[in-house]
């Protein structure tokens, strides 16, 4: 029977044949937490009285959401979680100096078919890739880093096609809000997401790491690009070698389906306080900002940088802005292509690879009565600092375009 | 399994941001997360759910982060379950992981009003409001049941562990 990726997927790892609303124990390959949730999931381990690993190979551990910690209490989860890494030996573990785990799952291994598991919602990011990767609880995790198992409700497999050629200003985040705009925040709980890119070149990883990012605030199971030439030029390239492509059986049958004509997208922002209060950023132009941030899991890639340092090139920005590369390799990689020398010019201040202000943690809270804009995931009430702050969300060009103005800007005055 | 109290009501998209608040992830007491429940919209809360009450929310209850510690929050500061329209996948789990159950009820919104007393069983998801009307809500079977009958997945863990 013809199967979508999500139903290849799953059967692999249920080592049996599965069909959506199936409720199916599945193998996980990589299962994975940072510093905020890391502790946590130990101590359920602790409690558990299980503090063992099923495959330390399988583990990965990175320190982005209080790196370098804030606080005292920071700096002790972290010290604890290095503990936990050494009487275990967990090989793949990244301090303070590599960057967000999203990031780094991406960049070193996840997978086209692989089944990953983290804890932090944002983990639908290796569906960049054609991975199965889904957020779960510090509990959940900690099962699935003991046993290598966990639990699933089969998804129905919705298809989105991707055709056309983006213009200029547009990116992944205009997409994934276009998403959202038009279904809602609602509307794919229970299902997951298959996304066909008909001109591959045209849409490249960066772009479908901040669409699958985001497919948690439209919640749906798993965002997942089906496999194809770019996904193999993406993995060769960072890490030499050609991953095996899984991509759903043709005549694979779908909930139902959507296009979007890349061409015909303009730049969007999500206005308080919710991820689907979609507006064209012409609708909200000429709104005062207090702050800019630019980064993220969601939106701290090299192209993101591309895009800020094109527009930012000569000139000074008016807000307060803050810019942080998602990961220490494209913090390098912005740093030789001269991205973070034009921001630095512009009076942006940039920082290495932590989540820092996305989740109001640290390196630039919101204040009572103040007005974002950011490139990351959530706008929710109080997301990013006060609950009486303002989150508007967007892409790289229209936070940059604001950060210069002082106020939302459409991208597209810059030329 | 019953539960019963009186219902405080929430409207459509209550996210993980305003159930509890990052700055507060740092910890997992429950008596200190307690505190801060749903802090961005009603500081009282705690006050509110200490006698004991059930939640009746809209649409996608729980959306956002993984963070567990919203369940754990919104259990310790007194709420013996919640009802919504529909529930974030992570959030459901994370509830029932932590003993807090959660009945799905299409147009709760509608068929429930705040301060209505109302008795839940969580089996078969059957809800009386006000000891007169009767609603069907879904009932939690199967493992999920299991685990929120041990009162959570720590005690299911070692429960399992022990037989075996």
């Amino acid at each position: 029977m013809s199967q979508t990726l999500t139903e290849k997927i799953l059967s692999r790892a249920a080592g049996k044949a599965v069909s959506p609303a199936d409720v199916t124990e599945i193998n996980v390959d990589i299962a994975a937490f940072h510093d905020l949730t890391g502790y946590h999931v130990i101590e359920v381990m602790e409690k558990a009285g299980m503090l063992k690993v099923f495959d330390k190979g399988k583990i990965v551990i990175a320190f982005d959401h209080l790196a370098p910690p804030p606080d005292v209490r920071s700096a002790e989860i972290q010290d604890q979680i290095r503990h936990f890494v050494k009487n275990l030996s967990i090989p793949n573990f990244h301090d303070i100096n590599v960057g967000i785990l999203h990031q780094i799952l991406l960049e070193k291994y996840a997978n086209p078919g692989y089944v990953i598991v983290a804890a932090d919602s944002h983990t639908t990011t290796s569906g960049a890739v054609g991975a199965f990767a889904q957020g779960l609880g510090a509990s959940d995790v900690a099962a699935a880093v003991i046993t290598g198992k966990t639990w699933v409700v089969v998804p129905e497999p919705f298809k989105i096609t991707l055709e056309g050629k983006p213009n200029k200003w547009i990116n992944g985040k205009d997409v994934a809000l276009k998403i959202l705009g038009d279904f809602k925040a609602d509307y794919f709980n229970g299902m997951s997401i298959e996304v066909f890119v008909k001109e591959p070149s045209a849409f490249p990883m960066d772009f479908r790491a901040t669409v699958s990012n985001m497919g948690i605030e439209m919640n749906a199971d798993a965002l997942m690009f089906i496999p194809d030439s770019e996904t193999v030029n993406y993995i060769k390239t960072m890490r030499g070698y050609e991953p095996q492509l899984v991509q759903p059986d043709s005549g694979a049958k779908y909930k139902d389906e959507y296009t979007i004509d890349l061409s015909k997208l303009e730049p969007l922002v999500a206005a308080p306080h919710s991820v689907d209060n979609v507006k064209a950023v012409g609708e909200v132009e000429g709104l005062e900002v207090d702050q800019v941030y630019i980064g993220s899991c969601t939106n701290g890639r090299l192209s993101d940088f591309e895009m800020a340092a094109k527009i930012m090139k000569g000139k000074r920005v008016k807000t307060r802005c803050i810019a942080i590369p998602a990961s220490y390799d494209l913090f390098r990689k912005a740093m030789e292509a001269g991205y973070i020398d034009t921001l630095v010019q512009a009076g942006c201040v940039v920082t290495y690879g932590t989540c820092g202000p996305c989740l109001g943690g640290h390196f630039g809270v919101a204040g009572p009565g103040e007005v974002m804009v950011s490139t990351s995931s959530r706008n929710f009430k109080g997301r990013m600092g006060s609950p009486d702050s303002k989150v508007y969300l967007a892409g790289p060009a229209v936070a940059a375009a604001t950060a210069v103005e002082g106020k939302i800007t459409d991208p597209r005055r810059f030329s | 399994m019953i539960v019963e109290g009186k219902v405080l009501k929430f409207g459509d998209k209550i996210d993980t941001d305003i159930i509890i608040p990052a700055r507060h992830l740092k910890y997992t007491d429950p008596q200190y997360l307690a505190q801060h429940a749903m802090e961005p919209l009603d500081p009282e809360f705690y006050k509110k759910a200490s006698q004991g009450v059930i939640l009746v929310a809209g649409k996608v209850f729980g959306m956002g982060s993984s963070r567990e510690q919203a369940a754990i929050a919104l259990k310790a500061a007194g709420v013996r379950a919640v009802i919504a329209e529909s529930f974030a996948r992570i959030f459901f789990r994370n509830a029932i992981n932590n003993g807090l159950p959660v009945i799905i009820l299409p147009d709760a919104t509608k068929k429930i009003n705040q301060d209505d007393y109302i008795k839940v069983n969580v089996e078969t998801g059957e809800i009386v409001v006000n000891q007169n009307v009767v609603l069907k809500g879904k009932g939690i079977t199967g493992m999920p049941l299991e685990i929120l009958k041990s009162g959570g997945i720590l005690s299911f863990l070692k429960s399992a562990k022990t037989t075996n």
